[in-house]
């Protein structure tokens, strides 16, 4: 089973490229599969440059899903991430 | 899923409205077009309806012989609230009742002046492409001496590098990190880049470099069909890899089975000299040549004159 959680993005700017960095060196942390979801489309969320092509605006709703043995770890320390770079909720 | 509307074929092709601007927001659903021609004769229970329209010569000379009450009646019933435009082939003059009809009922009627079947072929490919199945992968897509390789693999294992690696040798980078790849037809695979990070490529420690103003135009491509599939993997001493490369290994993306290769990661191998060599020796291979095939059939011929030798009893001493 996957782990996975929902997140409303709050920041103005969306998701630019250095909360992007950090996102991605967080989700690099972990041995699951995590992965965005964005406006119908799947990106690795360890890759910079998958993550930054889906232009994630402010007030979009984007999905966490990470696949492994650590994988509600990853999703909750991603969202942790989130809260703590005031990027959304 | 990008949808697509009436106004993107006047936009994309040399088509001229004449009547039913009201409807050009109106939206494909599917990418068959229809020529009505059993419809004219006053037959509508199978009338594909929610399709594309096209009346060439032959349906709008027989329209014309018709009474002008059949007329009116045809046209109105050729206009239902899903058809998402007509298509009058060859610039042909369009008869008012059919214009009439599509003013009243938001029918966008667009007129082109080339041939009907040319007209069906360009509109069939453009929506064809705008209705392709579509998904994304995470890898790298470069295009070698023609072959599109995607390389695959976990994160950090030198995807990226190796890209830059070839492209250094003259290849060229389709995209990185993030492949957008969309099936047309039944049997190929396109991947483009999105947007957003064309020509860019992630280096760990450098970070993001544009390969094309590096590089120049002839190290990018814009997209490129997908031939060959070639998985990265840290070496795993447990794991059995392909010694003599015989078997070929595929894997599914979308509906397509892609040839594929997994070469294991290691300290002082070049992936980008082996990749390359891979993206030759499949070239080779679709061009009829098997080293390992040729080598097997070798092999095979000498263990039998050893056979006979044997059984002669011929003395080698």
């Amino acid at each position: 089973m996957a782990a996975e959680k929902t997140v409303l993005i709050t920041d103005a700017t969306g998701v630019h490229a250095r909360p992007a960095t950090v996102l991605v060196n967080k989700a690099g942390n972990f041995a699951s599969d995590v992965t965005v979801e964005y406006n119908g489309k799947s990106v690795n969320l360890k890759s910079i440059m998958g993550v930054m092509s889906l232009g994630i605006p402010k007030d979009a709703e984007i999905k966490i899903v990470a696949e492994g043995s650590d994988e509600q770890e990853a999703v909750d320390a991603i969202y942790d991430v989130i809260k703590q770079e005031g990027l959304g909720e | 899923m990008a949808k697509v509307q009436t106004k993107d074929l006047l936009e994309q092709f040399k088509l001229e409205l004449i009547a039913g601007e009201q409807g050009l927001d109106r939206e494909f659903i599917m990418s068959d077009i229809s020529r009505p021609g059993i419809e004219l004769t006053g037959y509508f229970r199978y009338y594909p309806k929610a399709r594309l329209q096209i009346l060439g010569k032959t349906e709008l000379s027989y329209f014309k012989e018709l009474t002008t009450e059949e007329r009116v009646d045809r046209s109105v019933k050729l206009c239902t609230d899903v058809t998402p435009c007509i298509v009058i082939s060859r610039g042909m003059d369009v008869p008012q009742e059919l214009v009439d009809a599509c003013n009243e009922t938001h029918v966008p009627l667009l007129r082109s002046p080339y041939k009907t079947t040319r007209v069906v072929s360009r509109l069939t490919n453009f929506l064809e492409a705008k209705f392709a199945p579509f998904t994304a992968m995470h890898g790298v897509l470069v295009d070698i001496h023609g072959v599109g390789v995607m390389i695959t693999g976990q994160s950090g294992v030198g995807k990226s590098e190796t890209a830059l690696e070839l492209v250094k040798r003259g290849h060229r980078l389709v995209a990185d990190d993030s492949v957008e790849i969309r099936q047309e037809d039944y049997d190929r695979l396109i991947g483009s880049s999105p947007e957003l990070i064309e020509h860019l490529l992630e280096i760990r420690g450098l970070g993001i470099i544009n390969v094309m103003t590096l590089f120049g135009a002839s190290a990018v491509r814009s997209h490129k069909k997908i031939d060959y599939v070639i998985n990265l993997e840290n070496w795993n001493d447990k794991k059995q890899y392909d010694r003599i490369g015989m078997e070929e290994e595929t894997i599914k993306i979308i509906d397509v089975d892609v040839p594929k290769a997994t070469l294991p990661v290691r300290p002082g191998r070049n992936l980008a000299v082996i990749i390359e060599v891979a993206a030759m020796n499949f070239r080779l291979k679709r061009l009829g040549v098997n080293a390992a095939e040729e080598f097997s059939t070798r092999l095979t011929k000498m263990i039998d004159q050893e056979k006979s030798n044997l059984t002669k009893g011929i003395d080698f001493d």
